[in-house]
């Protein structure tokens, strides 16, 4: 992975991200994780065949609780901290923007 | 308080263990041991900012209420009236809770984490919420949207991060007991460069729930202690199965301060013989010290290779990344926290996120959504998993030889600030020899051992293996003692 990051790749990751960023931070992300990249090729070379990825580091598997009624966070108070909320539902501007 | 008391000649405060058996015994009132702490809070906080948030009035209700039950005979808890200071990355109901975030800033949880909720039952008296980087990510806590945390042992240097509140508050005699939470080191590193003790437990060892996810495969809660007794005392008292966490370990809680005094006679005590350099020499003797105080109290010393210690940075720093890139997309400004409005919900999120969060979060979102992206997911995050599972099977032949490792706390001491905000691989670097336990999920511990440039303090880490707290703490007193004894000086 020795090719350049560029700033076209950071555009689309920030879109992906759903972050807006200005032009200057747009160049200042493509030199610095362009850097972090360059760090990272020390892993290049690693033969890593037959290893399996480890997700997380507990031998764990799924466990299913009893299907039983328990207490749940109280609507008003969620919806009180939300920045903004009508009949009892968080309000949103339409998903469909202009050039939906 | 007690002079008796060799374990903690660094310390000219108080100990949990010391207050709690005070306050227990009906010898001192939660109360008063509020208000001396308050007093030491309102003396020195202006000039450290450990909290983002202080909460003296409902504390004074909470060391009351403590004080009634001694008054009615009832038991108080296992830390009754000691007072706890908690990351501001843990949900406390009613209370603003903001990771050091703007995108977070006046949001007041509608729930209790765990930790929160076994402290108040143990009888410990929550004082506040301290600072941290944003969303726990960095090293130095500059990364606070609310300004740093200054060190107590000198102010022009960073108390080391992204813990940094919870370190400088137990470090400056605001409260004996702190928590934090440690995803590859922000316990530990904090801990080392304030000079006080900082455990990251086994993975799943301490309930997550409540604590606003920042790597959920990697982060873990633990204590901040001047000594580590204290720790011990902390871990009883958190740690345990919890039905609201899917990653909590069912297995029984042991007595977490029953090989404290027993010394390291015939314990195996690994030298990890490929560590990656990195370490100043100041830090290093001091490492290289605590191995002979270990033999000479009668361990063994023994030398074990972990060859994939070495690229335990990188595969952190896209793991960490990735995990976080998709933790912090529920910062959208729809059910909580900063909303920038917009004509429809992508611009609203966007433009949201762009103004809540900070430089290195945002970096952090880029890196991880990359690492995860369509081509590159196999390059990056792919790899790291496995390099993952390496480290994991490295470690786990190094304690078929060896019951714990010793290794730096940290690369230095506490450096002044401003140093390594320029280049932010300079930053990651610190959390060089911390991060492997995040990876595998063992557990490890910071312990002050002598000093070093400029008299400040060096913390050694103790690692153990999964659910190896007991020997790991075994260890640390040892190592403790010595330094009390002037061994680590």
């Amino acid at each position: 992975m020795s090719d350049r990051l560029t700033n076209d790749v950071v555009v689309k990751v920030a879109h992906l991200a759903r972050l807006d960023l200005t032009p200057a931070e747009i160049e200042r992300a493509t030199e610095q994780l362009g850097d972090m990249l360059d760090h990272f090729a020390d892993i290049d070379a690693l033969d890593l065949t037959g290893l399996a990825p480890m997700n997380q580091p507990l031998p764990l598997v799924n466990v299913m609780r009893d299907d039983v009624e328990g207490p749940c966070l109280d609507r008003d108070e969620v919806l009180a901290v939300a920045p903004q909320h009508e009949d009892g539902r968080f309000w949103v501007p339409p998903i469909l923007g202009a050039d939906g | 308080m007690n002079t008796a008391n060799t374990n903690t000649p660094r310390s000219p405060f108080p100990t949990a263990t010391e207050i709690a058996a005070g306050v227990r015994s009906g010898t001192v009132t939660a109360t008063a041991i509020l208000e001396q702490h308050l007093a030491v809070v309102a003396a020195r906080e202006p000039q450290i900012h450990a909290f983002n948030l202080l909460t003296a009035d409902a504390a004074r209700e909470q060391a009351a209420a403590v004080d009634a039950l001694v008054a009615a005979g009832r038991d108080p808890g296992p830390l009754a009236g000691v007072p706890v200071a908690l990351k501001d990355n843990m949900c406390t109901r009613g209370v603003p809770t903001t990771c050091s975030s703007k995108i977070l800033a006046g949001w007041k949880p509608p729930y209790d984490g765990t930790v929160v909720s076994l402290l108040q039952r143990a009888g410990a008296v929550a004082i506040g919420k301290t600072n941290l980087d944003e969303f726990a990510m960095g090293s130095s806590t500059e990364n606070s949207a609310f300004g740093p945390t200054r060190n107590p042992l000198d102010t022009d240097r960073v108390p080391g991060g992204s813990s940094g509140g919870s370190a400088a508050a137990v470090a400056a005699g605001f409260a004996p007991l702190s928590f934090g939470s440690d995803t590859g080191g922000s316990i530990r590193q904090p801990a080392a460069l304030c000079g006080v003790v900082g455990v990251k437990p086994t993975y799943g060892r301490v309930s997550r729930y409540g604590l606003i996810a920042f790597a959920s495969s990697l982060d873990q809660i633990g204590p901040f202690t001047h000594t580590v007794a204290d720790a011990a005392l902390a871990l009883q008292v958190v740690c345990g199965h919890d039905p609201m966490d899917s990653t909590s370990i069912p297995d029984p809680v042991p007595d977490y301060s029953a090989l404290l005094a027993r010394g390291v006679e015939g314990l195996r005590v690994g030298r990890i013989v490929d560590l990656p350099a990195g370490a100043d020499p100041d830090v290093s003797e001091q490492l290289d010290r605590a191995f002979e105080v270990l033999a000479a109290a009668g361990a063994s010393i023994v030398d074990v290779e972990v060859p994939a210690f070495t690229y335990g940075l990188t595969a952190y720093y896209i793991i960490a990344p990735a995990e976080a890139s998709s933790n912090l997309a529920r910062y959208d400004g729809v059910r909580y926290g900063l909303r920038v409005p917009a004509p429809d919900t992508n611009a609203m999120y966007a433009a949201t996120r762009a103004a809540g969060f900070g430089d290195e979060v945002k970096r952090r979102i880029l890196l991880g959504t990359y690492a995860l992206s369509a081509g590159y997911y196999d390059a990056y995050y792919g790899k790291a998993l496995r390099i993952r599972r390496l480290m994991a099977d490295d470690f786990a032949r190094a304690y078929e030889r060896a019951d714990v490792l010793l290794t730096p706390a940290s690369p230095s001491v506490a450096f002044p600030f401003g140093t390594k905000t320029a280049d932010p691989f300079s930053m990651y670097l610190c959390d060089t020899y911390t991060i492997p336990a995040n990876l595998t999920g063992d557990p490890g511990l910071s312990v002050p051992f002598g000093v070093g440039a400029d008299g400040l303090p060096v913390g050694v880490q103790v690692l153990a293996p999964a659910l190896g707290e007991p020997v790991m703490l075994q260890v640390a007193a040892e190592l403790e003692r010595a330094a009390a004894a002037g061994g680590g000086s």
